[in-house]
């Protein structure tokens, strides 16, 4: 019980994929001008994250380990998560069109978002040991995942929150657009370091 | 002659990969928080992206339209296999401090992005030279944001403790100061930039 609420905290506070360890930062910055799309893109991240991270386990405890090829580790997942995006895209695509193009570009580009092939390769060294996963193996990896997808899209609509209201400010005219965004996301990273003590 | 050195001197300045175009900022917030890390990543990247432009570029007529992507993911990926065992075997310490960025470099935006962009229309030399000075712009100015927070958050440079006067702000290697400070870096470029027009 301890270790999923230190896995939760970690990864949905104190350890935030996108503020601490900066994976997914070009959804971050591009989708987060509003509120509608971020939430949207959230959604989409966590789903992609799901089915990747369980998918990614299994081939790892199944194919790639007892065959000894680790060294295949980043081609085969990249795989993996490029065919997981295509096929969320074209089910989104049926479902809602609306929101395929409101995701627009970013949807495609959840492919080369570092979160995915990030957390599912700390996956790998977090909950297997010798070659072998450890107990719970896959339980933690799912909820690793999940709590990933999360913390990104908190970080996400907080952002989009922000700057809905920083369009209207008077910024000084070079640090406008991206370069306040990267500030006030160093800001909010500073007041998510003060949960560190959490225990 | 002129239209090869243009291409490599704009991924240099003008389409600087990381100040102007913004692409591939995982690698760089997390691992310049020394410049010794930073040169690694540095050469690494450069290596995979003049690589894998120019076998794409090699590749450009036979790969279809549709499923041009997976195939350009795949080739970026083996190069950054290659990266990845080499630096094990050769710079374990290296390795570990990079740690999961050297895998996340498949999912560096700049190099799927020059791909996509230059590598799939233009010749093999053209290409090498256009990987060569964006790999070449990635790594001067990872090592600026390195020298920067190294400088002033732990008053060493490549790991030789220099004589300051200041005390260092630990904030800036810490990960929110990477943030502020390619922050306020840009915003100190594009000053620049709209002085001279």
């Amino acid at each position: 019980m301890d270790k999923v609420l230190a896995i939760l905290i970690a990864n949905i506070i104190t350890n935030n994929y996108i503020l601490f360890k900066f994976m997914g930062l070009c959804p971050f910055l591009g989708v987060s001008k509003q509120t509608k799309p971020a939430i949207s893109m959230g959604l989409a991240v966590i789903f992609v994250l799901l089915i990747s991270g369980i998918m990614t386990w299994i081939i790892y405890a199944y194919v790639i380990l007892p065959f000894h090829i680790e060294y295949m580790r980043t081609v085969v997942f990249i795989l993996i998560i490029a065919s997981s995006v295509q096929f969320i895209e074209m089910m989104i695509l049926k479902v809602s069109p609306v929101l395929y193009k409101a995701l627009g570009i970013y949807l495609p580009l959840i492919t080369t978002n570092c979160i995915v092939l990030g957390v599912t390769v700390i996956n790998t060294e977090d909950f297997f040991a010798a070659g072998k996963p450890i107990a719970w193996s896959f339980a933690y990896s799912v909820l690793q995942v999940f709590a990933a997808g999360l913390g990104f899209m908190l970080v996400l609509l907080l952002m989009s929150g922000i700057r809905e209201r920083l369009a209207l400010t008077d910024t000084p005219e070079s640090l406008d657009g991206l370069p306040i965004a990267f500030i006030v996301a160093s800001i909010m990273g500073l007041a998510f370091m003060g949960l560190l003590g959490i225990k | 002659m002129k239209k090869l050195w243009r291409e490599f001197i704009k991924g240099i300045w003008t389409e600087n990969p990381i100040f102007f175009i913004v692409l591939g900022l995982c690698p760089t917030l997390a691992v310049s928080t020394s410049v010794n890390n930073a040169v690694g990543m540095g050469v690494a990247v450069i290596f995979v992206l003049v690589c894998s432009n120019v076998i794409i570029s090699m590749m450009r007529n036979i790969i279809p339209d549709k499923i041009r992507i997976p195939c350009y993911i795949v080739v970026i990926a083996s190069f950054v296999g290659i990266v990845e065992m080499a630096m094990k075997a050769y710079a374990p310490a290296l390795d570990k401090a990079l740690g999961v960025y050297v895998p996340l470099i498949v999912v560096n935006c700049i190099i799927l992005g020059r791909a996509e962009a230059f590598a799939s229309k233009n010749p093999v030399i053209a290409s090498l030279i256009d990987g060569l000075g964006m790999g070449v712009g990635f790594f001067l100015a990872l090592f600026v944001i390195s020298a920067v927070r190294e400088v002033l958050g732990s008053g060493k440079f490549a790991g030789f403790a220099i004589p300051v006067t200041f005390e260092p702000a630990a904030i800036l290697v810490l990960a929110p100061g990477a943030l502020l400070v390619l922050g306020l870096l840009m915003g100190g470029i594009r000053w620049i930039k709209s002085l001279r027009s």
